[in-house]
């Protein structure tokens, strides 16, 4: 048990200094942990609980004290939440310090301009990964194409675009 | 002239560690589907905590650094007012009524998984919630579309993560700084 929890305390250490552009940038990188390395769940399983995370309120980053309890109960909340949310809050708190510095500095504006095609690289890759895993029969996949189309180009409300996905999911049509 | 715009000058409310705690409570009771529109209205409009100026700025930092941006924001005004302590009661403010709610709800899905009714409710709910993804995927490369240089990187992202399942670690270490040096390449 304790060997499970320092595993998971590293892994979500490692993920929380990793998260450049928010939290879907490592999905991909936390599903492979859990999945590929530690066969902890399957990848529908981590689709489910990403799927609940984002039916909860609060922060999109909710997946992470969902995946500790699934592996450890309530310590594995307490040791993903910490190890997640403690490395990159310290990393904020120094940054605050240095941020009035380098505020002006040119570099700044072409490090952030460097980041953006990777953040979005990730969250594309996040997208498809956890596509992969939750849309595999033709009902599924039918519900995330017309929820992806709804919300690109509508103001839909993303909550009320996950109950209509759980209703349509209800009737059982296209799912085996 | 005016010396300096009114929004620096004015003076605003400063909260103590225990009105940090319930702002950002309520915050985290309160926001599906995406905080950050609602911890603009509630640290600026509502409480009066930070002037529009301080928020984008603080913003700015919190985008720039690993972590989700409202849970570094958070972090960031907590410390900014009320040192630790502050910092302390803001996070965990934001994240104690999304936890509870999440473990419930998985409490229930791991009682009920194995009933059909709910594996199908579970499963529509898994495709629209990977739906919202690739959506915010969209918006987030929709920028990009004439860029070159970006959809590159863009690809070379998506390959290396989603179709080879390389690690995050040398990826990130590989890609980032190759980004900022076409990027720098480009401007000079």
């Amino acid at each position: 048990m304790t060997a499970t929890l320092v595993t998971l305390a590293l892994i979500f250490a490692e993920l929380s200094l990793l998260a450049f552009g928010g939290g879907n940038t490592i999905l991909p990188e936390m599903q492979r942990q859990v999945v590929d390395i530690h066969h902890w769940m399957s990848a529908q399983e981590f689709g489910a609980l990403f799927a609940l995370a984002q039916a909860a309120p609060g922060p999109n980053m909710m997946v992470v004290p969902l995946v500790g309890w699934h592996v450890a109960g309530f310590s594995g909340v307490l040791v993903t939440s910490l190890a997640k949310f403690g490395p990159s809050s310290l990393v904020t708190g120094f940054a605050l310090q240095l941020w009035e510095r380098f505020k002006d500095r040119p570099w700044r504006k072409t490090v952030q301009a460097g980041l953006v095609p990777v953040t979005a690289g990730l969250v594309t890759a996040s997208a498809i990964v956890i596509t992969h895993a939750s849309a595999s029969s033709w009902g599924t996949i039918l519900i995330a194409a017309g929820v992806a189309i709804a919300t690109t180009t509508t103001r839909i409300h993303p909550l009320l675009a996950l109950a209509a996905g759980a209703v349509l999911g209800l009737t059982g049509i296209g799912q085996p | 002239m005016d010396a300096i715009p009114a929004a620096q000058t004015t003076k605003h409310v400063s909260p103590d560690v225990g009105e940090l705690f319930t702002g950002f409570f309520v915050l985290g009771l309160t926001g599906f589907g995406g905080v950050l529109p609602l911890a603009r209205h509630m640290m600026v409009e509502k409480r009066d905590w930070l002037s529009s100026a301080e928020f984008t700025d603080l913003l700015g930092l919190c985008q720039f650094l690993p972590g989700g941006n409202i849970i570094n924001m958070s972090v960031a005004v907590g410390l900014k007012f009320r040192g630790i302590p502050g910092a302390l009661a803001s996070i965990l403010g934001l994240i104690a009524v999304p936890t509870a709610v999440v473990i419930g709800l998985g409490v229930i899905y791991s009682q009920f998984a194995n009933d059909p009714v709910v594996r199908h409710l579970f499963g529509g709910l898994a495709a629209a919630a990977a739906g919202l993804l690739i959506s915010t995927a969209i918006k987030i490369a929709w920028p990009l579309r004439r860029d070159v240089l970006g959809l590159l990187i863009v690809t070379l992202g998506v390959l290396a993560i989603a179709v080879l399942r390389l690690p995050l670690l040398p990826t990130l270490l590989t890609l980032a700084p190759l980004s900022i040096f076409l990027r720098a390449r480009q401007a000079s």
